[in-house]
């Protein structure tokens, strides 16, 4: 397992991969306790690491008493499980019905494009990460993206490059301000 | 009671019972890819449509409980064009070689769209991955082949305890298989081959050594010989026709001749000289707690079966220094062609090759365990399963069922019923006991027929306690002894057993362990499909030819004394050591 620092959630503590498993292991044992909560258990350990590393997964099956190859199962079902470490931005881009009829596809060609990456991968900087959702319930205003938290309605093929660019900005003012902490 | 109407007629159920059951209780067959008895329905296969009057869509008949006045029809003009298109879309993804596939005499879902009338494939679209798995010494699969039924993901978890495989994504690039699709020898699969014996089609075979066999009866240089093993002889047959259960021991010697082979020997000779060298273990072992009073390990397990070896090594290695030391059946065969048998007929170790015929995948990789060398070369070089010396027959042109009985050779070829037994659960245990009491006592075992009828049958664990009495001086510690046993089948099974020794719930003596459900009669190598009828029927053809022997007790058969006598010593002793016994080796899991 790799021993980088910063893939947390919050995008700003320095714990290690390691120390944040540690920290997640009486969660999880609680979620062990629990018919169903697998999936929560999975949620909770990419949410705090930003993806799903193979120890992780191995552990969750050891805790819950499951075959290794039924929670990888799980993992491989959900498109919203990651098992490759992600970027600070999650771009998902939804290929839904509605998005879908409404240029969803080109929008995720031209990130594809733009990011020089695929479906699943990571940019070298580690900023951003490309996935595909399957309806996040904002037809009304397809079609739509969604960078971590954040939607993006009505979208046009020409512009994603302006939203990457935004929060490329984002990242270098943050960057800053924990340079100026330091 | 409950009362349904199938097809017009009237049938009574017993509550809970599905739709699928009631129409089979009715002899009218319903098909299905994905049903395994004994196991939840998973309803994943489509193919066993049926129409329910008043319901509004056709139902699944594995996953519908049967209601009382339900009105079932199973052949109507909706529930065949239903199942002829499932068919087809099965079709329509799976890779459709028939003609290349080793599966094609006897495969469900080629021998369903033949039934269904299916004669054209309507939908075309893309085909499953050809991803490929061929790791494992025991095993390949085959996803370009697979229809997702799932059989063999309930198999290896359900019944075997085990959870290998599980579907990988989801959608049309689901591959059924272990963890992020890694290949089999990446994870703690025991290779016992149950989903190769449960696939409807292709997908899960044997890793096949047809090739290799035929290329060293070519070898001119090479003195080929070959071991069967006892749970064949009860199912080859059905590969040529014959009902489940037919014993085809002397028809299985004659092919084997005109294969080619330069003698037709039987594992049973080393099953028989199993039961001397692991009894003896067990009377040591006991020995040793009674008298001596040292801390041994028990109960001894039996280690006649490499899936359940290679189990508790990954699973259960606490238990370790419980299984007997002995080597498997084959692993003894291999070990003395290659020793005892090729000094006799003036052969060096590595001019031989020992090809066995299992109903067992775990054999093949039994055989290639690096330990398993006593004689300076491999002992066992190749594996077939049952089905792989059908086809070998077959590719020879021979007229199987037109063959006339032929003889075992000498040396190793003589066999009690003792040792037919060991190809059923229950059977080594009866075997051990048939040997064990009468070298402590003197006297026959004192049951009916030499049969112990509570280790028998389809239960999946078993037990059995015998006091023994009126013991010969040598063995008078174990006067008033109260000896108890148990006997386990599937790992599932197994696995429960283990839970309860380890937690001292339960306390034997002996305990006989084999990895598939109903023992080696119902082996992953084992003419597909394999369901208790069929095992119950193969159980019945071996205790038919245990019956049939006057030589039914291990230790009175001659070619093994004089084995003792020129070669081994005693058992136990220092060449047995040496050829006959093995260690065993902590495995990690995931």
């Amino acid at each position: 397992m790799s021993d980088t620092t910063g893939n947390c959630c919050c995008g700003n503590c320095s714990l290690t991969e390691a120390q944040i498993i540690e920290e997640l292991e009486p969660m999880l044992q609680e979620y062990a306790s629990k018919p169903g909560g697998v999936i929560p258990a999975l949620q909770i350990a990419q949410t705090r690491l930003g993806y799903l590393p193979e120890e992780v997964i191995k552990r969750i099956a050891h805790l819950f008493g499951k075959p290794y190859s039924e929670v990888a199962g799980v993992v491989t079902f959900y498109s919203f499980f990651s098992t490759v470490p992600r970027g600070t931005y999650l771009i998902r881009v939804c290929l839904g019905t509605a998005c879908y009829v409404r240029g969803g596809n080109e929008l995720l060609q031209a990130l594809k494009h733009k990011l020089g990456i695929d479906v699943g991968e990571t940019t070298a900087d580690r900023l951003f990460s490309l996935g595909v959702g399957r309806c996040f319930g904002a037809c009304g205003m397809a079609p739509v993206l969604m960078v971590n938290d954040d939607l993006h309605q009505r979208v046009k093929a020409t512009k994603v490059g302006e939203i990457l660019e935004s929060y490329r900005a984002q990242a270098a003012t943050q960057a800053e301000k924990e340079a100026v902490k330091a | 009671m409950i009362q349904v109407t199938i097809n017009g007629a009237p049938v009574s159920v017993k509550p809970e019972t599905t739709i699928l059951q009631a129409a089979r209780q009715a002899g009218i067959t319903i098909p299905t890819l994905c049903f395994l008895e004994k196991n939840d329905p998973l309803g994943a296969c489509r193919v066993c449509m049926v129409e329910v009057e008043g319901a509004k869509t056709l139902m699944a008949a594995c996953a519908t409980p049967c209601a009382d006045k339900m009105v079932i029809h199973t052949n109507t003009r909706r529930v065949r064009q239903a199942r002829k298109q499932v068919v087809e879309l099965l079709l329509s993804e799976h890779d459709g070689n028939c003609q290349l596939c080793d599966r094609s005499e006897d495969c469900e879902l080629r021998n369903l769209a033949a039934d269904l009338g299916v004669r054209d494939i309507t939908y075309q679209g893309a085909k499953a991955a050809p991803l490929m798995d061929t790791s494992t010494p025991a095993l390949t699969r085959d996803n370009s082949k697979c229809i997702k039924c799932r059989r063999c993901v309930t198999v290896c978890s359900s019944v075997q305890g085990i959870g290998a495989l599980f579907p990988q994504g989801r959608g049309f690039s689901t591959v059924i298989g272990p963890a992020f699709t890694r290949k089999l020898d990446g994870v703690a699969c025991v290779q016992c081959g149950q989903c190769a014996a449960v696939c409807p089609v292709g997908a899960i075979s044997e890793h096949s050594a047809i090739e290799d066999v035929w290329r060293m009866l070519d070898d001119k240089t090479k003195t080929v010989v070959v071991q069967t093993a006892p749970a064949i002889r009860a199912a080859l047959g059905e590969a040529f026709g014959l009902p489940p259960g037919t014993r085809v021991t002397g028809k299985m010697v004659s092919a084997l001749r005109q294969l080619g082979f330069h003698a037709v020997f039987d594992t049973n000779f080393t099953a028989d000289l199993t039961i001397l060298e692991e009894g003896t273990e067990l009377l040591t072992r006991l020995k040793t707690a009674l008298v001596e009073e040292k801390k041994v390990a028990l109960p001894m397990f039996t280690s006649c079966s490499p899936g359940w070896i290679k189990f508790a090594e990954y699973y259960y290695p606490q238990f370790l220094p419980n299984l007997s030391t002995c080597k498997s059946p084959q692993q003894m065969f291999g070990a003395l062609a290659k020793t005892y048998y090729a000094k006799k007929i003036d052969r060096k170790p590595e001019e031989m090759v020992v090809v066995s015929v299992m109903p067992c995948t775990a054999k093949k990789f039994e055989s290639q365990r690096p330990e398993m060398n006593a004689s300076g070369v491999r002992d066992v070089d190749y594996v077939l399963t049952t089905r792989e010396l059908a086809r070998m027959i077959r590719e020879a042109g021979i007229d199987f069922n037109a063959l006339p009985d032929g003889e075992m050779d000498s040396p190793l070829g003589l066999s009690s019923g003792a040792a037919d037994i060991f190809a059923n659960t229950g059977g080594v245990m009866e075997a051990a006991l048939r040997t064990a009491y009468e070298i402590v006592t003197g006297r026959e075992l004192p049951v009916d027929n030499l049969h112990v009828k509570a280790i028998e049958g389809l239960e999946g664990v078993k037990e059995a306690a015998l006091t023994i009495k009126g013991t010969v001086p040598e063995w008078s510690f174990l006067e008033g002894v109260e000896l108890r046993v148990a006997v386990s089948h599937g790992l599932g099974n197994t696995r429960r057993l283990l839970e309860r020794i380890k937690n001292g719930e339960a306390t034997y003596h002996f305990v006989e362990v084999m990895t598939c459900p109903g023992g080696c009669i119902g082996g992953g190598g084992q003419p597909r499909f394999t369901d208790d009828s069929v095992r119950l029927k193969r159980i019945a053809g071996i205790y038919a030819e245990d019956e049939g022997k006057k030589l039914r007790k291990s230790h009175q058969n001659q070619q093994v004394l004089d084995l003792y006598a020129q070669f081994l010593g005693t058992p136990l002793g220092h060449t047995s050591h040496e050829l006959l016994h093995t260690h065993y080796t902590e495995r990690k899991t995931d």
